[in-house]
């Protein structure tokens, strides 16, 4: 959960990209990354394979400015996508204050999709969360593919809760910031109930 | 709980720098690391100013997350010592109670034996500042103490917008 540094007068969130393999959760931070002042950035860390898949996660610090006179640090993590490095997404969802799932667009992906989303309950669950409660923010990636299902077909079958949700083409940026910028708005109103 | 909101003040970051400034000189250790199970980085001491801290701590928790993940594969709690020998310089990572990680950098100017006699203590002293860290945080938690409840819309808004 967050942490509040009074001593250097800092708020360190972290933030979880969770999805099926192949969505687009790497692509989203290096997006992110490539975009961002480098004074507000810090290394992007990629744990991967030789064949560019994550192993363990992606990581990627980040400075958002200051809120009350505490700098805002946001450390954005991946998870693995692929389903048999379940051990590995359920260790990254420790500590965990908002989660973007992101969403393959594609007609055929839609079962990996709602398989990933189960999986995402289940794990926060297990870790002790209550899933309707973490901030989190719905990216539907890939939009600009000529096989993506309509939105509304999405919409209905992962975000029957209507929560915060964004068409994203995450290779050339498309809905990428938004994405970010929602959930970090979700985890800092939270901290604000929690402060009360 | 583990899973709660964590809020370090002045006194206790003052508190831990004191008992790592210390195991810096006992062990002669070249840095010492102390990081939040969660991948923050809470306090450093020695001379390795300059090197990426921020991956250093988000790494040292992977680290510790994954052999927690190994060990109860195999039956145990968690390892709570890890050693890493460089060719130069070796890492020792333990495990603080049930929240820090404690990371000692060392060449040559010292050895594994001092290191392990000198950490050993050091730990006792840093588990029960987090203990007491813990129990603080818990109990602002439920408080107006923090100065977040007064967090408004509009501050998050401007956020994004510098």
């Amino acid at each position: 959960m967050s942490f509040i540094n009074y001593s250097a007068r800092e708020i360190n969130c972290k933030i979880v990209y969770y999805g099926p393999g192949l969505c687009g959760k790497t692509t989203n931070l290096q997006y992110v990354y490539n975009k961002t002042n480098p004074d507000l950035k810090g290394k992007m860390i990629s744990l991967a394979t030789e064949t560019e898949r994550t192993l363990f996660f992606d990581f990627l610090p980040l400075a958002l400015g200051e809120i009350r006179g505490f700098k805002t640090r946001f450390h954005l993590y991946t998870v693995p996508g692929q389903v048999f490095y379940d051990a590995s997404r359920k260790l990254i969802l420790k500590g965990v204050d908002g989660v973007v799932f992101v969403a393959d667009s594609q007609v055929e992906r839609m079962d990996a999709n709602l398989e990933s989303a189960d999986n995402l309950r289940a794990n926060l669950r297990e870790q002790g969360f209550d899933p309707d409660r973490i901030p989190t923010v719905i990216q539907y990636n890939k939009r600009d593919l000529p096989n993506a299902a309509p939105l509304e077909e999405m919409r209905r079958l992962l975000n029957p809760r209507g929560l915060p949700e964004f068409e994203a083409c995450a290779t050339v940026g498309k809905g990428v910031f938004e994405t970010l910028k929602a959930v970090a708005k979700g985890v800092l109103a939270d901290l604000r109930t929690m402060g009360r | 709980m583990l899973d709660s909101q964590l809020v370090m003040y002045d006194e206790d970051h003052r508190r831990i720098l004191a008992v790592i400034r210390k195991l810096v000189q006992s062990a002669h250790a070249k840095g010492i690391f102390v990081v939040d199970r969660n991948g923050q980085l809470m306090a450093e001491a020695g001379e390795m100013r300059g090197i990426d801290t921020t991956s250093l701590a988000s790494l040292a928790a992977g680290n510790i997350a994954a052999s927690g993940g190994l060990a109860k594969i195999i039956g145990e709690d968690e390892f709570p010592v890890h050693f890493h020998q460089g060719r130069r310089d070796s890492l020792h990572i333990s495990t603080v109670g049930r929240r820090a990680i404690l990371l000692v950098v060392f060449d040559e100017r010292s050895s594994l034996g001092l290191v392990r006699l000198r950490v050993r203590k050091a730990q006792t002293e840093l588990a029960r500042i987090f203990e007491e860290i813990e129990k603080k945080s818990e109990r602002a938690g439920g408080s107006a103490e923090t100065p977040f409840a007064e967090i408004t819309d509009e501050d998050i808004d401007n956020l994004f917008n510098s």
